[in-house]
């Protein structure tokens, strides 16, 4: 793994990084600020982070608790958010390294970001280092920006102001795209699924709409035309 | 308002269950040999996932429309990356044409 980190590769993989880093820093502030400003001690936006470590299951879990929802509909919501973590791990399960530390501490640094920007690596040496680099700065920036945020409280203000909310999706839209214009069969099944998600959007749970999605793998062709 | 127990259990219950989900992949790493279809499928489904959170993300905040101006911030940034604009460019281009029109009155 020393190695791994000493190659010429790192430099852009670290001034990639740094801005998805940046982006979930700032999300971190608000929902540390969020949870605190709302009534919760410190401790729990704190506590949640650095064990959960799941910025939109966090998010509904506190919403759903501020709310006067119920422990138990708080945690179940936040679960049913988390389960495409189930796919996603399955995806970048082959990057993380041969041990089983690496595997056991790996598993836990399996979110959105890491994963899209893992699988936009070329090669299988560059998706294990970007997996490592992203997500230990990321989990470093989620928690240091929580931590902040729950100091700082209301003070922020609404972190909308500053476009942060368009920062993830573009993030998103700039990692997939070379896979969806290389793999045509891809593209179809991402579109189904997305249109599909939209849809049923405003009539089901959060985190349902994208489980669905993985329905437009009907349309996945065989071949898979991955050239 | 919860009780401090009744938090403690929400942050435990979620803490675990999260960590079962992400080691289902690793866990079954070498022990499975995945047939060549279902690896397929499981790359495909990666990207799937992701491209249904980046329209529902874009789109939609609790289950409705999000409002024009993050569409718009991430439009700008997926048209700068599809013409091959660095990362960092894409990033910035997004979130600060979601700012400047929410800072011009676009909601």
């Amino acid at each position: 793994m020393r190695s791994l980190f000493r190659t010429p590769m790192m430099a852009p993989l670290v001034r990639d990084s740094a801005l998805v880093w940046l982006a979930s820093g700032v999300v971190g502030v608000s929902f540390g600020a969020i949870a605190v400003a709302g009534g919760l001690p410190l401790w729990v936006p704190v506590a949640m982070s650095l064990v959960v470590y799941a910025g939109s299951a966090q998010f509904s879990a506190v919403g759903l608790l501020l709310a006067g929802g119920g422990p138990l509909a708080a945690a179940a919501t936040g679960l049913l958010l988390n389960t495409r973590t189930a796919a996603f791990s399955l995806a970048v399960a082959d990057v993380l390294g041969p041990g089983r530390f690496a595997r056991l501490a790996g598993a836990h640094l399996v979110t959105d970001e890491t994963v899209a920007f893992t699988l936009a690596q070329p090669d299988p040496d560059r998706r294990r280092a970007a997996f490592w680099v992203n997500g230990l700065g990321l989990f470093a920036a989620w928690n240091t920006g929580v931590l902040a945020g729950a100091l700082a409280g209301t003070a922020l203000g609404d972190t909308a102001t500053y476009g942060l909310d368009a920062a993830f999706p573009a993030v998103l839209a700039a990692l997939v795209l070379p896979a969806l214009r290389t793999d045509r069969s891809a593209r179809r099944a991402a579109l189904l699924g997305a249109a599909l998600a939209l849809a049923v959007t405003p009539a089901v749970p959060a985190g349902v709409p994208v489980l669905l999605a993985l329905t437009g793998l009907v349309v996945h062709g065989r071949k898979g035309g991955t050239a | 308002m919860t009780s401090t127990t009744g938090t403690a259990v929400v942050i435990l219950v979620l803490a675990v269950g999260t960590y079962a989900f992400r080691l289902v992949g690793p866990a079954l790493h070498g022990r499975v040999v995945l047939p060549d279809r279902v690896r397929e499928l499981l790359a495909a489904g990666a990207v799937v996932l992701l491209v249904a959170l980046l329209a529902t993300g874009a789109l939609t905040e609790g289950g409705g429309f999000a409002g024009w101006a993050r569409p718009a911030g991430v439009l700008v940034g997926g048209v700068l990356a599809w013409r091959g604009a660095p990362f960092p460019v894409v990033v910035l281009a997004a979130a600060g044409s979601a700012a400047l029109l929410r800072a011009l009155g676009v909601a």
